[in-house]
């Protein structure tokens, strides 16, 4: 699973709809891999408004990755983005994949195994 | 010949041999490539966007994705059909999920949605404690919510009569999506049905479908065959409301008053027209 899925994906428990506690799900265990992916600046400057900063900050450092900036780098007309900083978010969101771990809803602590980096988000029928 | 769905649950269905069976054969491979390729021309995406793939399977659909420049994330039922994918070296992001339990996204991430002949299989029911209606409203809902405003989605799906087809639109419609129907090669045994959607305004900023029908006829607008779904049309036996003084309101009043034998004027192209002022 990419960084920038597990800044997308929430726990899918019908009772955590409501809870701040079921977003961003943690990671445990995790293996990580880094496997190239074909750059796109105007990909990234396209999603970056729908990532929630505050929540990758905790998903990288869970992952060890702890040199974040603080605050989301926001593009200005004056100032775009520069190349390093979009590169640097290529590598961190889509090129940074789980392949082997869990995700952990901090809620209901429902544990998302993840093989193969292919999380399995099914559920039993009680719990949707 | 008989349909899958009728048979077994799809995560039954596609096991090892019928996953490797359906990714291995050249025309399905040609069919599903021609219907995503259509499926991406309806969503006319004009740059790199982050699209989900509900009912995924073995990335058939989601390898035009990658080749358009898309990034995207797959959501599938069966782990025989996922395992099919990782083998292929798919670019896609994978999930086991069931999208009849919702779409585990947080509100207004993805640009775009396709889905490439899955949704059909929402309409059977696989467990006796819940009803297919329940799942679609639940697919729906999620999907609505997980689309960013003014994304869209383009589900092409086979029902297998206009009970499941219907069954499908309006819970669609009742998600809150502007929706419109296109169908291409109609009336032949290759006709292929596509459920073109769009998040318009909020909901609740916006009252009814009112928007949400205009949304739908500029994405689909010139392109021969759609029908836009609004329920506002239905007139008097819709849940829209038919407006007093309209068209269809002075029609069905004047053939009230014939049944009940009044003496009623005949309906011309002048009826419910609006007249000029005359100064
Ligand atoms: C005909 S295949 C299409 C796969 C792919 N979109 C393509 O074009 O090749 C239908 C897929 O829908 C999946 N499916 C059926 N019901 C599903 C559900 N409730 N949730 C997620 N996927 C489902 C099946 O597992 C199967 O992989
Ligand atoms: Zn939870």
């Amino acid at each position: 699973m990419k960084i920038l899925t597990s800044n997308y994906i929430t726990c899918a428990v019908k009772a955590c709809k409501s809870s701040t506690l079921s977003f961003p799900l943690h990671f445990q265990d995790a293996e990580l891999v880094q496997e190239e992916v074909d750059f796109n600046a105007e990909f990234i400057v396209g999603i970056l408004p729908r990532i929630e900063w505050d929540a990758l900050i905790v998903t990288a450092a869970e992952l060890g990755f702890t040199n974040l900036p603080a605050q989301k780098p926001e593009p200005t007309e004056e100032a775009p983005l520069g190349e390093q900083v979009l590169k640097d978010l290529h590598k961190l969101l889509l090129e940074t994949q789980v392949t082997e771990g869990k995700l952990v809803c901090g809620n209901c602590q429902h544990i998302y195994n993840i093989h193969q980096g292919i999380a399995n988000f099914l559920l039993p029928n009680h719990l949707v | 010949m008989s349909r899958p769905e009728d048979t077994l649950p799809p995560d039954l269905f596609y096991n090892d041999t019928e996953s490797y069976k359906y990714t291995t054969s050249s025309r399905i491979k040609s069919i599903q490539s021609s219907m995503t390729q259509r499926a991406l021309q309806l969503l006319a995406l004009t740059s790199p966007s982050m699209v989900l793939d509900i009912g995924c399977g073995s990335g058939l659909s989601g390898e035009h994705l990658s080749s358009s420049g898309h990034i995207w994330v797959g959501m599938d039922i069966s782990a025989s059909m996922l395992a099919i994918a990782l083998d292929r070296d798919t670019d896609g992001d994978l999930l086991l999920a069931d999208m009849g339990q919702g779409v585990p996204f947080r509100p207004g991430t993805f640009d775009a949605a396709i889905s490439i002949s899955a949704l059909q299989w929402l309409c059977n029911a696989d467990s006796s404690e819940v009803s297919a209606t329940g799942r679609l409203s639940r697919f729906f809902d999620g999907l609505y919510s997980s689309l960013k405003r003014g994304g869209k989605a383009v589900l092409q799906f086979y029902p297998k009569n206009d009970v499941q087809r219907t069954m499908i639109t309006s819970a669609a419609v009742k998600a809150g999506f502007g929706a419109g129907l296109l169908e291409d090669d109609p009336e032949t045994k290759n006709k292929k049905l596509y459920l073109v959607l769009t998040v318009g305004a909020g909901r609740g900023e916006v009252v009814g479908g009112a928007v949400a029908g205009r949304d739908v006829t500029d994405v689909v607008k010139g392109m021969e065959g759609v029908d836009v779904i609004d329920e506002r049309r239905k007139g008097k036996n819709g849940k829209g409301k038919e407006i007093k003084g309209s068209k269809s309101w002075i029609l069905r009043k004047k053939e009230q008053g014939r049944n009940k034998g009044r003496a009623v004027k005949g309906d011309s192209k002048y009826t419910g027209r609006k007249r000029r002022p005359v100064f």
